[in-house]
């Protein structure tokens, strides 16, 4: 089983993925150009972080466009399970793939630093090796990171259990001093309503290496490994059943 | 120059020659080397090639004193873009720094930009990956002393607009195209106000056998035109920094590049990817002075000549003229010598990246640089003489006399110490920069192990499984006031600061950043820095592998602080070794390596308590007085006891080492409390004779490193340390949350998150208005 990471002009996270998946036992990725068409040999799908097409227009509003779109759009509604990182997380908003919008931070600036996650679900495909609650360390770098959804989608995506992560202090409280870019009720991260799709503005590429201060991000691609071992997307058809 | 084409370029004049900064003298030489006048496209080629930004010719024979040799070293100074140095298994890395001070003055957001760009092209030229940035920046004073006075105000809202001007334009560039920064330092002085510095380091990691040279061999090799489109941007870039910045340099805002990390993206991977498929026999970027420098550099270098057509070169709009193109920077171009038979590889390549790629020419082997526009010849020089010929001064130099102070500190106006240390800590030159940091990428690529705020960056490279740190250096107040001592001091740092994290040093690059060189003072300080560094570099055996001058740093209220901007690379064996400056644990207990408290270099002085304090920030801090002597430095006893705290490192005694530099023992000993994951106290005990409490705090004597250890290893901490020969003092233990300093029978306290709210909100409080707390911790 390969992870799929797909090289965008501008990526720049690419090699990160490619290098932090590939450490980890039983894991494999390999770079997909944007300018390919099919994802058919690879289990997985990220999109990593970086500049895609220089964030030029609007960060993922162009390279929504690549060709190679038109295949994780397909798989995605086919179920593969489908990773958005940072800029990756964006091109999967302007893609449709998930609802709501990441704009300029609150602070105007760019933000690099480690912050801290609260997992919110009890089993996500991507968490399910951290219970609800539980702490990830990642660090984030970005300049638009907000998330922003309408009143009526940010309700259905708490009622769907669609928000998978979200930014808490140490000891893991959901505070305003937390949130490094203003991102409303402090997401961080959510799936689409059938569970396949996650994006998120933090690292996990960059917190594979206990080296790095963080192997927490470790943790999400071992349990995407798991999911799609376990035969477990199988199942998102009847998990959009039970939410509907 | 019979096919001479038409055109409305204007005669040449000796008014012409003049507005192109060429001398009489040197306008001869042209026409000897040409056998002929020189036509506009040549005056102005000639004009850039031996402009000070690309010739070095004020300063050539003063870097000829460094030394740039050592067996590791692949490539030495002046071969290349970037010196090259062997760091074992195959591996070897590249790397340089560059100043882009002039276009930042004018310009800060896109001339800072453009500088990250710049120096990172000149990082891939040479086959390697760049791996990580640093930066060493110089501004005017951002807070105000004296709030009331309007004209002041003006002044600081200008600092303010550069600073965040150049700090958003460094980040905008470097985190795009994805290359962490992860390093470097910030002054704030007036000597740098209307002139900021901006200095830009990038490294780079490559296979040795990878090495790509920037010549043009072989004749009849094909010779490619890669990157963005040539525009009107940039005009003369070269030229126009060497001059002094007047109230009419806005005007030459034309002269300022403008920067797009996107392209700068694409190109690198390209040219990576062209790399690894041997079909390359030379490649250089285009930056001072464009086309022209290019292509007649790799000539020269090559002992050939080549032979190019402006109407093949990608433009970016109609109508310009072969001066326009020749000497246009616009940026994130590069010019490739293919090998032959390897044309389609190169637009297949070029093609799949979405880069823009043209033949423009070939290698020839008549030494010339020829340049066609369609039919007709727009510039015709021998490339060498061109490109290496310029003439070599050296200039007129004056001793300046620094002030000595002849005050005594019982003299100056009382201060309390306790509050000393607080205003030192809210100074923006000392107090964290993490307002500035957190704006840069500094954890992409996943290499970053020590981040920036400890005393030097390190750095994991993955794929070569090497662990680099680096760091730049540079004291311009030690240099105002003695330029040789400044400049040792610079190197000495720097070592000491790769030290501490756990490295030992390999080479250096260096930025020197002076003043117009034809007077007198400014040349004598060249001089006497250059010969500073070269002394401290052979003594640590770190050699100069490249850098870059800056002369004419001066504004309409004068010259800046010289400012030798060292850059030190070294490598760290094993992981275990990487040392950060932060305390670890309660109980652990603190050492002062190297001279004790009142160590006196000079003792014939009267006024000796006051010379320690001599150029220290306390004094310019607290008293507003820059005043000699800059601090001594002993180079063989600080290599003793850098080697010392190294030993204790491998032998894995050390938790924490930090060195005493910028506010003197109490800013670094308030330092060690700062632990980004839980804030330490520490309680300490100085006995110090006669020496005044305030000289104990804050005198930045040299050669000094506070290290902590666990108090079981504290015998064989001492028995190493004495077997080293360095002095060292116990000054007491970490624990609790104040930090208390007694010196002899005075004890000073401080709540260490008082301290650290102060130091680590400063410059964020000074630039911004909101109330907003940084998250961390």
């Amino acid at each position: 089983m390969k992870f799929a990471v797909i090289r965008f002009p501008g990526s720049n996270c690419d090699q990160d993925c490619v290098a932090s998946i590939n450490g980890l036992d039983g894991l494999r990725a390999e770079y997909v150009w944007h300018k390919e068409t099919s994802l058919d040999d690879f289990g997985a799908i990220v999109l990593p972080g970086g500049f895609a097409y220089g964030d030029y227009l609007r960060c993922g509003a162009i390279a929504r466009f690549s060709p190679i779109m038109k295949a994780v759009i397909s798989d995605a509604h086919a179920g593969k399970l489908v990773l958005g990182t940072c800029n990756g997380f964006q091109i999967l908003c302007e893609a449709g793939l998930l609802p709501g919008a990441l704009v300029r931070n609150r602070s105007l600036r760019f933000v690099c630093d480690m912050v801290t996650t609260r997992v919110e679900v009890d089993d996500s495909p991507f968490t399910h090796g951290c219970p609800k609650g539980a702490l990830l360390r990642l660090p984030v770098a970005h300049g638009e990171g907000c998330f922003y959804v309408d009143p009526e989608t940010l309700r259905e995506l708490n009622a769907n259990q669609q928000v998978i992560l979200r930014y808490a202090d140490r000891q893991g409280r959901i505070v305003s001093g937390a949130n490094p870019n203003g991102s409303i009720e402090n997401i961080a991260g959510i799936c689409n309503r059938e569970g396949n799709v996650f994006g998120l503005m933090p690292h996990p590429d960059r917190a594979s290496d206990a080296r790095l201060d963080s192997a927490d991000g470790a943790k999400i691609f071992r349990s995407m490994l798991q999911t799609i071992t376990a035969g477990r997307t199988a199942t998102a058809p009847e998990r959009v059943k039970q939410v509907a | 120059m019979s096919r001479q084409m038409p055109t409305a370029d204007p005669v040449v004049t000796p008014e012409l020659v003049k507005q192109h900064g060429l001398t009489s003298e040197e306008f001869e030489r042209i026409k000897k080397i040409l056998g002929r006048e020189p036509n506009f496209t040549e005056l102005g080629i000639f004009s850039v090639m031996w402009s000070e930004h690309c010739s070095y010719k004020n300063s050539r024979k003063e870097l000829k004193k460094f030394p740039i040799a050592a067996p590791n070293i692949l490539v030495k100074a002046g071969e290349e873009n970037a010196g090259v140095v062997d760091i074992g298994d195959g591996w070897a890395i590249a790397f340089k720094m560059e100043s882009h001070n002039h276009p930042s003055a004018i310009e800060p957001f896109q001339g800072a930009a453009t500088g990250v760009g710049g120096i990172i092209r000149d990082i891939f030229t040479m086959g390697a990956r760049p791996e990580f940035c640093l930066n060493s920046l110089r501004f005017g004073p951002i807070t105000a002393e004296n709030p009331k006075s309007e004209i002041r105000n003006l002044k600081l809202a200008e600092n303010r607009r550069l600073f965040t001007g150049v700090v958003s334009g460094i980040a905008h560039y470097g985190n795009c195209v994805g290359i962490p920064t992860i390093g470097g330092e910030i002054y704030f002085d007036e000597s740098f106000e209307g002139n900021p510095l901006v200095n830009v380091f990038c490294l780079g990691v490559l296979r040795r056998e990878q090495l790509a040279r920037a010549t043009a061999k072989g004749v009849g090799n094909p010779v490619f035109y890669v990157g963005s489109e040539t525009g009107r941007d940039g005009l003369a870039g070269a030229a126009f920094a060497s001059r002094e910045l007047t109230e009419q340099s806005r005007e030459d805002r034309p002269a300022v590049q403008v920067g797009d990390p996107f392209k700068e993206k694409l190109l690198l991977e390209a040219c990576l990817d062209l790399l690894a498929h041997d079909a390359i026999a030379g490649i250089q970027d285009m930056g001072a002075a464009g086309l022209a420098c290019s292509t007649c550099e790799t000539a020269s270098r090559a002992g050939s000549g080549i032979e190019i057509d402006l109407a093949k070169v990608p433009k970016r709009e109609p109508g310009m003229t072969p001066y326009e193109i020749l000497l246009s920077e616009s940026q994130e171009r590069m010019l490739i010598i293919a090998k032959r038979g390897k044309e389609n590889l190169v637009r297949e390549i070029f093609a799949k990246w979405d880069v823009p790629c043209a033949e423009i020419g070939r290698v020839t082997d008549d030494g010339m640089m020829r340049v066609r526009n369609n039919d007709a010849i727009a510039a015709e020089i021998p490339a060498k003489p061109l490109a290496e010929e310029a003439p070599l001064y050296s200039r007129e130099a004056t001793p300046v006399a620094a002030a000595v102070s002849d005050r005594r500190i019982a003299d100056l106006p009382k201060i309390d110490n306790r509050r000393a240390l607080r205003q030192l800590l809210l100074d923006p030159t000392i107090a964290s920069k993490n307002w500035v940091y957190r704006q840069y990428d500094h954890t992409v690529r996943t290499g970053t192990l020590v981040k920036p705020g400890s005393d030097a960056a390190v750095f994991f490279v993955r794929y070569a499984n090497k662990i680099l740190a680096a760091t730049t250096d540079c004291n311009s107040f030690y240099c105002a006031l003695d330029p040789r001592v400044g400049g040792k001091i610079a190197v000495a740092e720097a070592a000491r600061n790769l030290t501490c994290s756990g490295a030992y040093p390999l080479a250096v690059t260096d930025c020197l950043n002076f003043g117009n060189p034809y007077k007198p003072e400014n040349f004598w300080q060249l001089r006497e820095a250059v010969e500073g560094i070269a002394e401290a570099c052979r003594a640590f055996g770190t050699p100069v592998t490249g850098g870059n001058v800056s002369l004419y740093n001066e504004s309409p209220a004068g010259v800046v602080d010289p400012t030798p901007t060292i850059a030190m690379v070294g490598l760290i064996d094993d992981e275990k070794h990487i040392t950060t400056q932060w305390f670890k644990e309660p109980g652990d207990l603190i050492i002062l390596v190297g001279r004790g408290i009142g160590f006196q270099p000079t003792s014939d002085r009267r006024d000796a308590d006051a010379t320690l304090l001599g150029g220290s920030q306390f004094l310019r801090v607290c008293h507003g007085l820059k005043i000699a002597p800059a601090p001594h430095v002993d180079l063989v006893h600080e290599i003793k006891v850098q080697n010392a705290v190294r030993d204790l490192i491998r032998e894995g005694l050390v938790k924490s080492a930090h060195d005493c530099s910028e506010g003197g023992l109490a800013v670094a000993v308030a330092e060690c409390c700062f632990n980004p994951e839980k804030l330490l106290g520490a309680e300490i005990n100085l006995k110090a004779a006669d020496t005044p409490a305030t000289t104990v705090l804050f005198d930045e004597s040299q050669s000094r490193i506070v290290i902590s250890v666990a108090r079981a290893d504290l015998e064989k901490t001492e028995s190493i340390l004495r077997e080293h020969g360095v002095l060292f003092q116990e000054l007491g233990e970490v624990g609790g949350d104040t930090l208390s300093i007694r010196v002899n029978e005075e004890t000073f306290r401080w709540q260490v998150a008082d301290l650290y709210d102060d130091w680590c909100n400063a410059i964020r409080r000074t630039v911004e208005d909101e109330t907003e707390r940084i998250p961390s911790l």
